[in-house]
């Protein structure tokens, strides 16, 4: 039997390879469901009715599917309909569409938390209502938006690890395959949880110093 | 008076759904006058001013500023540049420091280089007594100072015509004079004034006229003399009795 950190050395490329592979799936989810929320919080406030409508059906619809049953639907589902992905982009996809439904609620919140009296005073000032939201509500809903981000932002990490059960070599699947040549399963899981943590506090610290640096004097919290 | 009047409200009209707020208002604004407008809540005096540059648009009548119609003008950003506007609730933007929310107009609105509008709006801050706060956000000012660097931004787009909707309702008793005495000082300088206000002694000693509006209407205007010594009408009277009781006598 190896010795533990042995093991765990040993196994760290493998591991590190299932790594990257979490983090790309991390950041195109992320990007997704910031560009997709964004979207789906501009057509709820500013769109016609039954725009609304259709982005509320949409966010009730991925709020309350199981990831696991959104991943293996798309997966093994949509070649059905003739729409066939990769696994690695079947996660994407999945996991996307619900980040989104997530960071358009976000994003929402965010621009409803600056105060109609500040866009009167742009409108007020002659501002067109673009240029109220560029220079007014925009930069303090960013202020409002970090906290919340950074919390789906773990969310969304975590949940990668779903990928696994449709194939995805990300670092969980990386970590079996140690585990089934290996027969030493505590090593090795011990060193994805350390991986995962790592990963999760260190951009949640780096949020929270951002936050911090974009603080407005005079405003606690 | 010679030549035609800044501003000129005609049978303004306006309802919301069945509650009429503004039922027929007309009322004129030479070049250099402060008029000053009283009345009970809710009898239309923020609606009215707020059409005036239509962030509420009126249901019938016509708004002039000069030669533009503003209810159905094209360019409403264009005319609300001629048009300051002093908020109860100041509306100052919280993420910007006072140097920047007196700034951000001159700069996005009117296109100044960034140079010449941190001068000007050092200036304007200094016009209304507040230098050495330039720095400063929002959240770290007072009520007074935050309705003054409002004031500054309002001022610094240099326009025709200043609305103050209770520029003082929002502020502690103590912070009520340096924000009068401001616009007592504007008044003087022959700024064109629209205030609506409880503060009879601002009232009295600036303004050229009062106007005392309920339901909707205007029930009497005329010059502040006039107004507490003699009021034509009895509803006049009682009003002003009860501010007397409320404010105190607030003459000079």
């Amino acid at each position: 039997m190896l010795d533990f950190f042995e093991l765990v050395k040993k196994s760290l490329p493998t591991l590190l390879e299932g790594t990257f592979v979490t983090i790309k799936l991390t950041i195109l989810i992320v990007a997704m469901g910031l560009i997709l929320g964004l979207i789906l919080a501009f057509c709820q406030i500013y769109g016609s009715k039954p725009l609304r409508i259709a982005v509320a059906i949409y966010d009730r619809i991925f709020r309350s599917i199981p990831e696991l049953v959104l991943l293996l639907l798309i997966f093994y589902g949509m070649p059905g309909i003739g729409l066939r992905l990769s696994p690695f982009y079947a996660a994407v996809v999945a996991l996307g569409l619900r980040a989104a439904a997530y960071m358009g609620q976000i994003f929402r919140g965010s621009f409803m938390s600056v105060g109609s009296d500040q866009l009167t005073a742009a409108y007020s000032l002659g501002m067109s209502e673009y240029k109220a939201f560029i220079y007014v509500i925009f930069p303090q809903a960013m202020r409002a938006f970090i906290p919340p981000f950074a919390n789906e932002y773990a969310i969304i990490l975590k949940d990668t690890s779903l990928a696994y059960a449709i194939g995805v070599v990300e670092l969980l699947r990386q970590g079996q395959y140690i585990i089934t040549v290996e027969y030493e399963p505590l090593p090795i899981f011990l060193a994805i949880a350390g991986i995962y943590f790592v990963l999760t506090f260190g951009v949640a610290r780096l949020l929270k110093k951002l936050e911090n640096k974009l603080k407005i004097p005079g405003i606690g919290v | 008076m010679a030549g035609k009047p800044l501003l000129r409200v005609v049978n303004v009209k306006k309802s919301f759904g069945d509650k009429v707020v503004l039922d027929g208002v007309s009322l004129t604004l030479n070049k250099g006058e402060t008029k000053v407008i009283i009345g009970p809540s809710g009898t239309g005096k923020s609606t009215l001013l707020k059409s005036i540059n239509r962030l509420v648009v009126p249901d019938e009548g016509e708004i002039w500023l000069e030669e533009t119609e503003i209810i159905r003008c094209k360019n409403i950003n264009a005319v609300r540049q001629k048009i300051g506007y002093v908020f109860q609730d100041f509306g100052l933007f919280h993420h910007l420091t006072a140097l920047e929310n007196v700034m951000i107009g001159l700069t996005k609105v009117k296109k100044m280089p960034k140079k010449e509008a941190v001068e000007k709006a050092r200036y304007e801050l200094n016009r209304v007594g507040l230098s050495g706060i330039e720095d400063l956000y929002p959240a770290q000012l007072s009520g007074g100072q935050k309705q003054r660097v409002a004031i500054a931004r309002a001022l610094a787009m240099e326009p025709k015509l200043m609305l103050f909707d209770e520029p003082t309702s929002a502020l502690d008793p103590e912070l009520i004079g340096e924000v009068l005495a401001v616009m007592k000082e504007l008044a003087e300088s022959k700024m064109t004034m629209l205030v609506v206000t409880h503060e009879m002694g601002f009232a009295r000693s600036v303004s050229d006229e009062i106007i005392f509006i309920e339901k909707g209407k205007i029930v009497e205007q005329t010059s502040p003399e006039k107004m507490f010594r003699d009021p034509e009408h009895q509803r006049t009277r009682e009003f002003l009795f009860k501010l007397k009781d409320l404010y105190g006598e607030g003459g000079e």
